[in-house]
C-alpha cells in the first residue's frame, strides 16, 4: 500500500480506538512489516476499527500472545495488526450451568485459574506458553485432552464475531444444547482469522476430576509403540489422553487418566498391565504430567492427521524421514518436528512423503506445515 | 392423520395470520415452466422407479413429523445413490428449481416439507453401512441408514453410535446431520455435529466433495460443521462418517421419585454441582407420567410430583463412586423412591416410560403440540413455575417432559383441536415457553431444528447481523437459493448484495489459505 494512503488512514484509525500506534519492528508478521497495532479493549471498539480500516483498505492480522502467528503462509501484506491483547476478561462463569465467557485475549490459562476456583476447567490443553483463547480458536489449537474432550470446535457455544467490514455477528448462545441457526463458531475455529476476529465466546466446561495419573512406558519400536496405543484405544480405561513421542532415537507412551481417586488408582493398574502385555518393558506413573506435556514441537512444526490405524504407519515413515513425531495417537492428530536447521528442500521432501502417507492410509486430511520465524525459507 | 410423534400442530405458532405453507416459502406453482423441465429431464435420467409424478404418490410426502404443515411437492425422486441425487440437483440447478431433502421424515421442526415448485429427494433408499472400522472408531454410511443400526453393526465390536435421537429406530442418519440430532445422552457424549468426521457431500450447483474424513482436524475451513446443522439450506450429504463410541464397561440407571419437580430440579443441580457427568438425567412431571403410566405401564412411583431417569456409564469402578453421590444428593433432595436398574431388562423398564413419553400423551389428550427449548439449567425452578403459571392461568395443560442435565425443555402443550379456541389457547401458550426460554438466556430450539416452524422467532434470537452473516454463508454454498429455501431464516437474503463480495476473493475461494507451504 502506497505510504501517502497509509498517513491518510491513520486518523481514521485513531478515530476508531484510543490505542492506535505505529507498529514497531517487533510488530512483524512472519517477517511482513505492518504499519499501524490497535488495541481495541472492546468488541464495539473492534468493529469501530476494523470499519476504519476497511474503508481504507487496509489489510488486518488479528493478534493474541503471538505464539501461533508465524504458521501457515505469511501474509501477502499487513497494514495494521488487531492486538487483542486487551481484551483478556473472564467476562462470567456461570459454575451452576457449566458454562464460561471470556474475551478472545484472555490467555488460556488465566481463564483455567479463574475457574479452577469453582473446582471447574476447559477441557483444553496450553499448547504454548501465554496462547490466548483467540489464538487456539483461530489456529485450532489442541492437546492431549483432547482424545476425549474434543477441541475448540466441540466445546465453544457461543462465538461473537467481527467482520472484516466492521459488522458483529453472534452465533451460538450460553447452552450447551442449541441448533437455532448456522454454527459459525466451528466455521471460525482453525480460520486463522481469515473470516473475521472472534472478540468474545462462550465455553462449555466440565469438573475438575479429583484425581488423575499419568501412566509413561518407553517402546522399543514403532510396531510396539502401536500396539500399546491400541490397547489404550480400545480399553475400557476411559483415558483422556494417549500421547506419543517418537524420534528415530525411541520413544514412547503417555496415558492420561482423570477421575476419583480409587477410580483411577483402579484403571491405572489396568491399563498398566494392558501396556505391559502390549510390549512396555517398564511403565512408570506420575500423579501429574511432565511440563512439556502436550507442548508442539519446536522447530519446522507439521501437523499430521491420520485415520487410528495408520498411527504405526505415521510413526514408522516419520522415523525414516528424520522427523519427530508427537501428539494425540489416541486421536489421530500428531505433530512433526523438524529441526530449523534443515534444507528447505528436505523439508518439503519430507512433507511430500508424509502427505502420501496420511491420505494413502485413508486420510481425507493430509499434513500441513507450520513454518516457525527462525527456520530458514 | 397423525405423524410420527403425534404432533399435529405447529411448536412454534405461526407468527401472522397466514400459516408459512400458503406462503412464499414454500413455492406456489407447481406448473411453471422450470419446474416442467426439470421433471422432464429428470424422468429422463432417472430410472422409472425412482421418480414419482402421479399427484396421489406425491401426496405421501406433503409432511415431515411435524404434520400440521402439508405441501405436495411437483416430483419426488427416490434416489439410489450418490450419483442420482448429484444428477437431481444438477437439473435443479441449471433451471434454479428448489429441492429439499428428506431422510425418514421424522423431523419435527418442518425441515423436509416440501416446495410445491420444487424437488423433494429423498434418500431412505441410501441404506448401504459402507464400511464399519473398529480399528479407525469409524463407521461410513449412506444417509437413509437408521440411526439405531448403526450402533447394531458396531455392536460386536463393542462399539456404538453415541448420538441416540428418541426416534433412533426410524430417524435416519442424512436427517441426524441434516439437524444435528441429540438425544438423551448428548448431555455427556455432545450431538451428531461431535460424532461426525466427515460427509460426502452433494453442493447446491451439483458438484460432489468430500468434506473431512476418518481423520480429524481436516485443513483448510471447518465446512464439515457448518454443514452439519444446516438443515439441509447448504446441500445434501450422501454418505456420513461417523465416530464409533467404546461401549461402556459399565451402566448404571436410576429411576428417583420426588414430591416435585423443584425437588427433582435441585437434585439435578447438586448432582451436576458435585462433579458428576452422567451419561443422562431425564425428568418427567406428574402430567407426563400419568400419561406414560396410561400407556406403557411403567410403573413409576405413586404420587410422585416429579421422576428423574440418571444414567451413568464409563468404567465401572467410577460409575460406582457416581452412583453413590447421585443416591446421596437425590435423598438429600426428598427423593422418597430410588430404583436401580443393574441389566439391560430392568433398565429398558426404567426408559420405557420416559422414551414412550410424547406418543403416551396422546391418552390423555386428542391433540398436543411438542414444545423444544433450552434454558440454562440453574433457571429450570423459576422456568418450571413459570410454565405452571401460564398453563393455569390459560386452562391449557402442559406436560413437561425434558433432558433436565442440559435444560433441554420439551413441554407437551395438550389441547382438544374439536374444542373451538383450545388450538389457538395452545399455540399461544407453546409461544410463550419460547419467550421464556429467550428470556431465560436460553434457545429456540435444543434439537429439533429451525425448520420452518420457528423461523419467525430467529430474530427473537438473533439480530438482523447476526442473521445477515449466517445467510452470507449460505450464499457462499447456495448463491441461487435453491437448497431447502423458506427454512431457518425468516426472510430470504439475495445473495447479490453480500457485502464485502467486491472486495476479495469469494470465502470458498481461499478455503485453503490455513493449509500448506
Amino acid at each position: 500500500m502506497a505510504v501517502e494512503a497509509l498517513i491518510r488512514a491513520g486518523p481514521a484509525l485513531t478515530a476508531a480506538c484510543d490505542d492506535v500506534s505505529e507498529a514497531t519492528g517487533a510488530d512483524a508478521v512472519d517477517g511482513v512489516q505492518p504499519a499501524y497495532v490497535g488495541r481495541p479493549g472492546s468488541t464495539a471498539e473492534t468493529a469501530s476499527l476494523l470499519r476504519a480500516a476497511a474503508e481504507h483498505g487496509l489489510a488486518v492480522v488479528a493478534r493474541g500472545a503471538g505464539t501461533k502467528l508465524t504458521w501457515g503462509t505469511p501474509p501477502e501484506r499487513v497494514d495494521l495488526v488487531l492486538d487483542l491483547t486487551r481484551m483478556d476478561a473472564v467476562v462470567d462463569h456461570a459454575a451452576g450451568d457449566l458454562v464460561a465467557v471470556a474475551q478472545a485475549g484472555c490467555p488460556i490459562a488465566t481463564l483455567q485459574e479463574s475457574l479452577a476456583s469453582a473446582g471447574q476447567r476447559l477441557a483444553m490443553d496450553e499448547t504454548r506458553p501465554g496462547t490466548t483463547l483467540g489464538g487456539g480458536i483461530a489456529t485450532n489449537s489442541s492437546g492431549p485432552r483432547r482424545m476425549l474432550n474434543g477441541t475448540f470446535r466441540d466445546l465453544m457455544i457461543g462465538t461473537t464475531v467481527v467482520r472484516a467490514d466492521g459488522v458483529i455477528a453472534k452465533s451460538g448462545g450460553r447452552v450447551v444444547k442449541n441448533v437455532a441457526g448456522y454454527d459459525l463458531g466451528k466455521l471460525m475455529t482453525g480460520s486463522f482469522g481469515t473470516l473475521g476476529v472472534v472478540t468474545e465466546a462462550v465455553f462449555r466446561l466440565h469438573p475438575l476430576p479429583a484425581a488423575s495419573n499419568v501412566l509413561l512406558a518407553g517402546a522399543r519400536d514403532a510396531a510396539t509403540l502401536a500396539e500399546m496405543v491400541r490397547a489404550m484405544v480400545h480399553s475400557d480405561v476411559v483415558p483422556t489422553a494417549v500421547e506419543v513421542d517418537w524420534s528415530p532415537a525411541g520413544g514412547g507412551i503417555g496415558v492420561l487418566l482423570e477421575g476419583s481417586a480409587e477410580g483411577v488408582a483402579a484403571r491405572t493398574a489396568t491399563a498398566g498391565d494392558l501396556l505391559g502385555r502390549a510390549g512396555a518393558a517398564e511403565t512408570h506413573v506420575a500423579d501429574l504430567p511432565p511440563p512439556s506435556w502436550g507442548r508442539y514441537p519446536e522447530g519446522v512444526l507439521l501437523k499430521v492427521t491420520c485415520a487410528l490405524s495408520a498411527v504405526q504407519t505415521v510413526l514408522t515413515e516419520a522415523s525414516r524421514l528424520g522427523v519427530t513425531v508427537c501428539g494425540s495417537a489416541g486421536a489421530g492428530v500428531l505433530y512433526g518436528g523438524l529441526p530449523a536447521q534443515r534444507p528447505p528442500d528436505d523439508v518439503r521432501a519430507a512433507v511430500t512423503a508424509l502427505r502420501a502417507v496420511c491420505v494413502g492410509t485413508g486420510a481425507a486430511s493430509s499434513c500441513s506445515t507450520r513454518q516457525p520465524r527462525s527456520s530458514p525459507q | 392423520m397423525t405423524s410420527t410423534h403425534g404432533t399435529t400442530k405447529t411448536a412454534g405458532p405461526a407468527v401472522g395470520p397466514t400459516p408459512p405453507e400458503q406462503t412464499t416459502a414454500t413455492g406456489q406453482d407447481g406448473n411453471g415452466p422450470q419446474i416442467q423441465a426439470v421433471r422432464r429431464r429428470i424422468c429422463e435420467l432417472l430410472p422409472p422407479d425412482a421418480v414419482i409424478t402421479d399427484h396421489a404418490r406425491l401426496r405421501t410426502y406433503e409432511c415431515d413429523g411435524l404434520a400440521h404443515y402439508r405441501v405436495t411437492p411437483a416430483v419426488v425422486v427416490l434416489a439410489d445413490s450418490v450419483d442420482h441425487v448429484a444428477t437431481v440437483v444438477r437439473i435443479c440447478a441449471a433451471q434454479r428449481v428448489p429441492f429439499v431433502a428428506r431422510g425418514s421424515g421424522t423431523g419435527l421442526s418442518g425441515g423436509a416439507l416440501p416446495r410445491a415448485d420444487g424437488v423433494l429427494i429423498v434418500t431412505s433408499r441410501m441404506r448401504a453401512i459402507r464400511e464399519v472400522l473398529p480399528q479407525d472408531q469409524r463407521a461410513v454410511v449412506e444417509p437413509g441408514v437408521i440411526n439405531l443400526d448403526v450402533t447394531k453393526a458396531a455392536a460386536p465390536h463393542g462399539y456404538y453410535y453415541a448420538p441416540d435421537p428418541s426416534s433412533q429406530q426410524i430417524c435416519s442418519i442424512g436427517g441426524n446431520v441434516a439437524e444435528n440430532s441429540g438425544g438423551a445422552h448428548c448431555l455427556k457424549y455432545g450431538f451428531t455435529a461431535n460424532h461426525v468426521t466427515g460427509v460426502e457431500f452433494v453442493a447446491p450447483d451439483g458438484s460432489v466433495v468430500e468434506l473431512g474424513g476418518l481423520a480429524p482436524d481436516a485443513p483448510g475451513y471447518d465446512l464439515l460443521g457448518t454443514v452439519v446443522g444446516s438443515e439441509g439450506t447448504l446441500g445434501i450429504a450422501t454418505a456420513v462418517t461417523v465416530r464409533l463410541t467404546r461401549k461402556p464397561e459399565g451402566v448404571v440407571t436410576v429411576l428417583a421419585g420426588f414430591p416435585s419437580t423443584d425437588d427433582a430440579g435441585a437434585a439435578t443441580s447438586a448432582i451436576i454441582g458435585a462433579g458428576v457427568v452422567p451419561a443422562a438425567i431425564e425428568m418427567m412431571d406428574a402430567l407426563a407420567i400419568e400419561a406414560a403410566e396410561a400407556a406403557v405401564h411403567c410403573n413409576y412411583p405413586d404420587g410422585a410430583g416429579a421422576v428423574l431417569v440418571i444414567e451413568l456409564d464409563g468404567a465401572t469402578v467410577e460409575v460406582q463412586r457416581e452412583f453413590d453421590e447421585v443416591e446421596r444428593h437425590c435423598r438429600e433432595h426428598g427423593a422418597f423412591e430410588f430404583r436401580v436398574a443393574r441389566d439391560d431388562v430392568e433398565r429398558a423398564l426404567i426408559w420405557k416410560g420416559r422414551k414412550s413419553a410424547f406418543a403416551a400423551v396422546g391418552r390423555i389428550s386428542p391433540d398436543y403440540i411438542v414444545q423444544d427449548g433450552v434454558i440454562p439449567r440453574t433457571s429450570l425452578p423459576q422456568v418450571l413455575r413459570a410454565i405452571a403459571e401460564l398453563s393455569s392461568s390459560s386452562g391449557v395443560r402442559v406436560a413437561n417432559v425434558f433432558h433436565a442435565g442440559d435444560g433441554n425443555l420439551h413441554p407437551l402443550v395438550l389441547f382438544d383441536e374439536s374444542k373451538p379456541g383450545q388450538g389457538e389457547a395452545a399455540e399461544e401458550v407453546s409461544g410463550k415457553i419460547l419467550d421464556l426460554c429467550i428470556e431465560a438466556g436460553g434457545s429456540i430450539t435444543g434439537e429439533h431444528g429451525v425448520g420452518i416452524d420457528k423461523s419467525a422467532y430467529m430474530p427473537r434470537m438473533f439480530s438482523d447481523d447476526d442473521l445477515d452473516t449466517m445467510q452470507m454463508v449460505r450464499c457462499a454454498f447456495d448463491p441461487d437459493n435453491i437448497a431447502n429455501p423458506g427454512k431457518i431464516f425468516p426472510t430470504p437474503r439475495l445473495c447479490g448484495e453480500v457485502p464485502g463480495r467486491r472486495k476479495g476473493e469469494h470465502p470458498l475461494a481461499v478455503a485453503e489459505v490455513a493449509e500448506i507451504f
